[in-house]
């Protein structure tokens, strides 16, 4: 058995005159958390409902799970689970009652209580679905997608439109799902989420995939630190460098000498923001 | 695919339960033909000859209402609320979906049709249909042919907003033209020939046949290849045209 959960090269997605994506190459690893980080229009969504099965590529290789997404096999089908941006739900149900029938697509579900318990809405259980809050109804959305017991699991946007706690709810089911051995991909434009969930992270703009690594390592150049502080005029001096040590024992050293304060020192690893935000930026 | 058969009554069953939980849904069904019923039975009080009309005529508006009406509705509600979007990813097969929908409306046809049918035994002094064989074929013909255009016609309707005035502007001129042509001798030529090629006239065509005049099945077989030629014709757009999601933009 292939050791990724995701194999995808070169893929390119066509729309009349519009190249949605222009050639993508992406591994996601089996058990880990892959953050798909991007501004609005990047390619992102597109990119994962051609993995989902939901649209056919242009060009490129595609295997999920050893599948090819586009033949849409039931086998694949019952390996994945999919949490959309706006899947809508039969409000006339309860959770208790969606999640039996939707355990009834699969080989091998997992226990429904088990899943209303872990998705935090056992309280909710009965009822009807049209009376859940949102925050609920996302929460039953995910607990749709986990009642099969997919390997794999895709969240699109999964906190867009959450409060801050409701956000810091969701983070906790995502890092349960990975302490269950989940495979999740995850399509974000949050930098913060990505950074608290991601284990490896694909910046994509354009349809292209910018850089990708852990969000710890996802510098410019890997290795840079950034060095500021106020000089003895006031103005702000910044400096980028590969060897803080040095730099910092000469300024010191400098401002000693002179018996000046070195006012406001920070000494900082360029954050995911940092690099996000000259990825993205308008040339 | 006995599995694929478990899974397309498991979809029916749930399909039921949210039809009875949604009571102006089940209002519609059960009380509108009645309504059309007592409104009509009360003005042609007295005069069998025009309520033989009036029942096969409201039974075939019952076949109607309860396909082409309810599946437009309920796919167009269903496509932009994401629903089939979500379903799409799930391992139900698609037959065992579709089929689960047919079936949950297709129960309501024959529900409604008891209704009527029983109606016109006890309140319209119409009698038991007279040719049960020419009922079930006209009958199934027609939920055949108007559930496939319902679901050809959801294609059509944009969003959920417009879907009450595309299926109206579709619904009510079909039911006048072909209740009047069925009901008037005097029609013109012109709106005769427009109500006989279209599918609903035939209907009733068939089902005054057996509901009351028992002229069998082998007289009306022209407006039986009319609701089959529709039905051809709709199951093909039905296929070809159907949508999982929301159109963007």
């Amino acid at each position: 058995m292939n050791a990724n959960a995701i194999e995808v090269r070169d893929l390119h997605k066509r729309y009349g005159e519009h190249e949605a994506v222009r050639g993508i190459d992406i591994e996601v690893r089996r058990g880990e958390v892959f953050g798909l980080l991007g501004p609005n229009g990047a390619g992102k969504t597109t990119t994962v409902e051609i993995l989902e099965g939901y649209r056919e590529r242009t060009s490129g290789e595609v295997s999920v799970l050893g599948y090819d997404p586009a033949r849409r096999q039931i086998e694949l089908r019952r390996r994945i689970g999919i949490v959309l941006q706006s899947g809508g739900i039969y409000s006339l149900l309860t959770p208790r009652e969606a999640l039996a029938h939707w355990a009834s697509f699969y080989p091998r579900p997992r226990d429904v209580e088990e899943v209303l318990e872990l998705s935090g809405l056992a309280e909710q259980a009965d009822m009807r679905s049209r009376k859940l809050s949102g925050g609920q109804q996302r929460r039953l959305d995910l607990a749709l997608a986990l009642v099969g017991d997919p390997e794999l699991m895709f969240l699109d946007e999964p906190t867009t439109g959450f409060d801050p706690k409701a956000r810091h709810g969701a983070w906790e089911t995502v890092r349960r799902l990975k302490q269950l051995g989940k495979t999740v991909v995850l399509t974000t434009h949050y930098l913060d989420e990505a950074q608290a969930l991601a284990d490896r992270v694909a910046i994509v703009k354009d349809g292209r995939v910018l850089a990708i690594g852990p969000p710890r390592e996802l510098g410019v150049g890997g290795t840079r630190y950034r060095v500021a502080y106020r000089d003895g005029s006031g103005e702000l001096i910044e400096y980028q460098t590969d060897d803080p040590t040095r730099l910092l024992n000469e300024l010191t050293g400098a401002a000693l000498a002179r018996g000046e304060q070195v006012r406001e020192l920070s000494v900082g690893r360029p954050t995911l923001e940092d690099v996000y935000l000259e990825l993205t930026a308008d040339a | 695919m006995p599995e694929a058969m478990v899974l397309t009554w498991r979809q029916y069953r749930l399909e039921r339960r949210m039809f009875w939980r949604n009571p102006s849904a089940a209002f519609f069904n059960f009380v509108l033909p009645l309504l059309f019923l007592v409104a009509g039975g009360a003005i042609l009080h007295g005069n069998q000859s025009q309520l033989n009309k009036l029942v096969p005529a409201i039974a075939g508006m019952s076949v109607m209402s309860t396909t082409f009406t309810a599946l437009a509705y309920n796919i167009v509600f269903l496509r932009e609320r994401g629903v089939l979007k979500r379903i799409r990813g799930t391992p139900l097969p698609t037959g065992s979906y579709l089929g689960g929908v047919a079936a949950n409306a297709v129960t309501n046809t024959a529900l409604q049709l008891a209704i009527v049918i029983l109606a016109g035994r006890v309140a319209f002094g119409i009698g038991w249909p007279k040719e049960w064989l020419e009922l079930v074929v006209f009958v199934l013909a027609g939920v055949v042919c108007l559930a496939s255009l319902g679901v050809a016609f959801a294609h059509v309707i944009p969003n959920f907003e417009s879907t009450a005035a595309y299926v109206n502007a579709v619904f009510l001129p079909v039911v006048f033209v072909s209740f009047y042509a069925f009901d008037a001798a005097g029609a013109p030529e012109f709106v005769r020939n427009v109500a006989d090629a279209l599918p609903l006239k035939p209907l009733i065509d068939g089902l005054y046949g057996a509901m009351v005049t028992g002229t069998g099945l082998g007289d009306n077989l022209d407006a039986l290849a009319v609701i089959g030629l529709w039905g051809v014709f709709g199951v093909w757009l039905a296929v070809r045209g159907f949508t999982w999601e929301q159109r963007r933009g």
